[in-house]
């Protein structure tokens, strides 16, 4: 046995591993800073229509989204095909999106109201009608700060 | 003597640390949302009187149908074509007659010059897709970029982005985003 041990006596000393859990540690703090957590289930199909013109919304903490689509097959049997509108985890009706507002609008800081954003993330085949019913009802709620949500198109020949 | 509290064993930390890394990798989504930016406009009080009537030279109509038609000053036209049209509404470089009037508006940096009093309407049916839709604001949207983008260039050699914040203002001043929103109608079917 001993045969195989110390038989070279300039072998390579082995790779001090002591550092790696700061590494990783530090690695783990990067990803912990940097990730948001999905906070929503959707509970729609939703494909955002592509665009070029696009600007970033700048800080997350003052957006509200409004998902419009075609429910999930599992939910189809209750609320059928057609596209609904979900707030939060729910599906919801028009008219809901004003106590939704405000809502949101109560959970921050009176300071921050006026820069407040409503992003509407809705599905490319939705057709208007129930999109101008919802910015209808946010003119009503005056939240007049809105965003149509939407991909970077790639460019193809 | 008392005895030595034997150490803590630190090896297992490393494997800790990686589970721990691994979750975030998974559950991190780095995307940042965009979209194109928009702002509607106020609700109307109940005993606003109308406004008064603009110029048909001053209105660029554009109309989508339900089966995701454009209809754009009369002519029917695809979706790629429109910013070209938009564009040349905007800017009227050779003050047609039919492309909207201008007024002499003191902007600064730039002195006195002559600002479009073009509006964009935009009317779409009940049936339109709310893809078309995007398409079409895109497009619009686009062309004033682009409009503005010019202008930096000529007059400051750089691009729009890269302005100071006044200077920025002074060229939306003088192409503002007039894209107006008209109800929708229902017409084509469904």
């Amino acid at each position: 046995m001993s045969k195989f041990r110390n038989s070279g006596a300039k072998e390579l000393p082995p790779i001090s591993t002591a550092s790696l859990p700061d590494i990783v540690f530090m690695l783990l703090f990067f990803f912990m800073v940097s990730t948001t957590m999905r906070e929503v289930t959707l509970k729609v199909k939703l494909t955002v229509p592509e665009a070029t013109e696009l600007s970033k919304l700048e800080k997350k903490s003052l957006v509200s989204y409004i998902y419009v689509g075609p429910p999930h097959k599992q939910y189809q049997k209750v609320f059928g095909s057609e596209p609904r509108i979900q707030l939060n985890d729910q599906f919801a009706n028009v008219s809901d999106i004003t106590d939704y507002i405000t809502a949101e609008r109560e959970a921050r800081d009176e300071a921050e109201v006026p820069s407040m954003v409503t992003s509407l993330k809705v599905d490319e085949y939705t057709t208007m009608g129930i999109v101008t019913d919802i910015k209808q009802e946010l003119r009503k709620a005056a939240a007049l700060n809105i965003n149509y949500s939407s991909r970077k198109k790639v460019e193809r020949d | 003597m008392a005895k030595k509290i034997p150490e803590i064993p630190a090896a297992s930390l490393a494997d800790i640390a990686f589970m721990l890394l691994i979750f975030f990798l998974v559950t991190t989504t780095m995307d940042v949302d965009s979209g194109l930016r928009r702002k509607l406009p106020q609700m109307p009080p109940p005993d606003q009187e109308a406004p008064p009537p603009i110029k048909e030279r001053n209105i660029f109509v554009v109309l989508v149908n339900a089966n995701n038609q454009l209809l754009v000053e009369g002519e029917i036209m695809r979706v790629e074509d429109l910013k070209e049209k938009a564009k040349e509404f905007m800017a009227n470089p050779a003050d047609d007659e039919n492309l909207p009037e201008k007024t002499l508006k003191e902007v600064p940096y730039f002195g006195e010059v002559p600002v479009t009093k073009g509006i964009i309407s935009l009317r779409n049916d009940v049936g339109t897709q709310y893809g078309t839709y995007i398409a079409v604001q895109n497009e619009l949207v686009g062309a004033i970029n682009e409009l503005r983008e010019e202008l930096a260039k000529e007059k400051f050699g750089k691009s729009f982005e890269n302005l100071e914040r006044d200077q920025q203002k002074a060229i939306q001043e003088i192409y503002p985003q007039k894209i107006s929103e008209a109800e929708p109608k229902r017409v084509g079917g469904n």
